[in-house]
């Protein structure tokens, strides 16, 4: 039904290589997130399955055919804007309806479409008001609306609650996992925030400069990260990276240890630290301390950590949690 | 003490727009009072302003001696016509540059309004010479041609600034929906961009309204305009300032009322994203 799969799908603009090349295999149903800091080429790589950008070469297979050089709207697939993207002269309803009209489908069958996906999203009171007249959030639910109404085999999503405040963009989340498992259709979802990623995901895909660093689960990532990059990029606060003598212990360039898997005691430990500040957020306490040749480390400490700066504490990394990599950024695996 | 001041200063900077907008204003105005003197008050020394005996007598003469519904009809007919083709060219020409924009865009751009800046004259015997051989000239097909491509430039500029500032997103989820390049840019771009496009048809009307340099080259009766009913009073029969200016008051009374109707959509369009 709705598999995507890239082969070496490759974007260029003259010399500048923006997706060197990328293969992904998605699977029907599936919610996966592109995830990565900006200018890495996630907006391009949905771009490219979208149909809105072409391939400088490779191939874009959708639901099993191969739709590289096809029309946006022949793929089957729906897209959710970061901007909304609604069409300002139009009411809710023709925003909605749009592209079933394009599709030339009967009126009364648009009509009972329109009013179910309006009832789904709670905006049937709203469907003769123009986008203007909405608010972030209902406009946002139109853009979903639109995107649905269609019912197609897959949902691209490109950012589309970086515009909301904090508190309706948790909401959101919730309402779009809760559309993907009523839907059971595939998404792909671009974010640079990874809490996004890893609370939405089946998979992440991290992108970094145009090329996919690591393909798995939020937890594999997590606990099992290829690269330095993916390391210092999923989890919050980052791993502690660490370099020099220290590492050399370990038969690395590079170790990495994150911040709960640090142990801390007032008496003993591996490394002897500083505490410089600390940030309370009531369930845990984030310690900023200075480890001496370990350079800055962030501790999670539980709960209320009474903190007084430059007291001296003692940190110990849970071994089977130390993450190594080799000089070229590369996890070494026993 | 302050809000003295600058009570004053607006007087001041009021007083002079008035006096500017006057002083540009009165040529018309002098124009549309001559014509309802007698033509020995119109040559009178020293002018009279308001006190003459008002008469009509001009515009009967000018009416008795030239058909003005047919210099008029021509008129429409000219400036509707090239606006109307002009448009059609005009509005994918605009899309394709604003939102699939190539390597030489933006020459192209300047290079359309360099022909702007070539003088006229430069280009008349070779057009006068295939407007011959063709068979076109004084025909109302061959004159909305040459109006046509002659505003094209200044309408594609226009479009493609307003076009410019409508986000691509939204014309990517119209594709997206399904729609085909044409209803795209009927059903999402154009009705997007209508005060654009209203603005840029007005003045495109009335530059081809006023049109008088190639109007007067090519066209003699069938398809003579009102600029060629005006230019009728000045040369043959010697200099009647009454009549002429009576000619001249009829030949733009419908472009001035346009004008005046369609001011406030006119400056709307012309400062379009200037202001957010």
């Amino acid at each position: 039904m709705g598999t995507i799969s890239l082969k070496n799908a490759r974007k260029a603009f003259g010399d500048a290589v923006i997706i060197p090349g990328a293969d992904l295999d998605i699977k029907d149903g599936e919610f996966v997130v592109f995830v990565g800091p900006s200018g890495c080429g996630k907006s391009t790589l949905l771009r490219m399955i979208a149909g809105l950008e072409d391939l400088t070469s490779g191939a874009i297979h959708i639901d099993g055919k191969d739709m590289t050089n096809e029309a946006p709207s022949k793929r089957g697939l729906s897209m959710v804007f970061q901007s909304y993207a609604l069409y300002p002269h139009m009411s809710v309803r023709g925003n909605i309806s749009f592209g079933l009209k394009m599709a030339g489908l009967p009126k009364a069958e648009i009509e009972a479409k329109v009013a179910k996906a309006a009832a789904t999203l709670n905006l049937t009171e709203y469907l003769d008001r123009k986008p203007r007249q909405l608010s972030g959030g209902q406009r946002q639910r139109v853009a979903i609306g639109r995107a649905i109404v269609r019912n197609p085999e897959g949902f691209l999503f490109d950012e589309p609650l970086s515009n909301l405040d904090a508190a309706l963009r948790v909401n959101m989340r919730l309402e779009i996992m809760q559309m993907h498992k009523d839907l059971g259709a595939t998404m792909i979802y671009v974010t640079h925030d990874q809490v996004e990623a890893m609370t939405m995901a089946d998979r992440i895909v991290v992108l970094n400069r145009g090329v996919i660093e690591q393909v798995g689960s939020p937890l594999e990532l997590y606990n099992k990260p290829d690269s330095l990059f993916v390391a210092g990029f999923i989890g919050s606060p980052k791993m502690n990276l660490i370099q020099g003598s220290e590492a050399k212990k370990y038969d690395a360039t590079t170790i990495g240890i994150r911040p709960e898997h640090l142990a801390i005691s007032q008496k003993e430990g591996t490394w002897p630290a500083k505490i410089r500040l600390a940030e309370h957020l009531g369930a845990d306490t984030f310690l900023h301390v200075d480890a001496g040749p370990c350079g800055m480390m962030t501790v999670r400490a539980e709960g209320e950590y009474d903190a007084t700066a430059d007291a001296k504490i003692f940190l110990t990394p849970e071994p089977s949690r130390i993450h190594r990599f080799d000089k070229d950024g590369k996890a070494i695996r026993k | 003490m302050a809000r003295t001041v600058s009570t004053r200063r607006k007087l001041i900077v009021t007083a002079i727009a008035w006096a500017i907008g006057l002083l540009i204003f009165f040529p018309i105005l002098w124009t549309i009072l001559t014509s309802f003197k007698t033509e020995g008050e119109a040559i009178a020394l020293p002018p009279k302003f308001l006190f003459f005996d008002w008469t009509l007598e001009n515009y009967g003469v000018v009416q008795e001696r030239s058909d003005y519904l047919k210099f008029a009809m021509n008129s429409i007919m000219l400036a509707l016509g090239s606006t109307f083709f002009a448009l059609v060219i005009a509005i994918p020409s605009a899309w394709a540059m604003a939102f699939a924009p190539g390597r030489r865009t933006k020459d192209l751009l300047m290079w359309m309004l360099s022909t702007k800046m070539m003088p006229p004259v430069g280009a008349l015997l070779p057009i006068y010479l295939i407007f011959r051989d063709f068979g076109l000239l004084d025909t109302r097909g061959g004159i909305i041609t040459v109006l046509m491509l002659l505003n094209l430039p200044i309408l594609i500029w226009m479009l493609y600034t307003y076009f410019k500032e409508i986000p691509g997103e939204i014309l990517e989820a119209s594709r997206m929906d399904g729609a085909s390049l044409g209803k795209e840019l009927l059903y999402v771009l154009t009705p997007m961009a209508i005060p654009g496009i209203a603005s840029t048809l007005l003045l495109n009307i009335i530059l081809a309204w006023n049109e008088a340099f190639w109007t007067l080259a090519l066209t003699t009766k069938d398809a003579a305009p009102l600029t060629q009913f005006i230019a009728s009073y000045s040369s043959p029969e010697g200099l009647f300032w009454a009549k002429l200016s009576a000619a001249s008051t009829m030949a733009i009374a419908p472009i001035l009322v346009l004008g005046w109707f369609a001011q406030k959509q006119l400056v709307r369009g012309l400062t379009f994203g200037a202001v957010k």
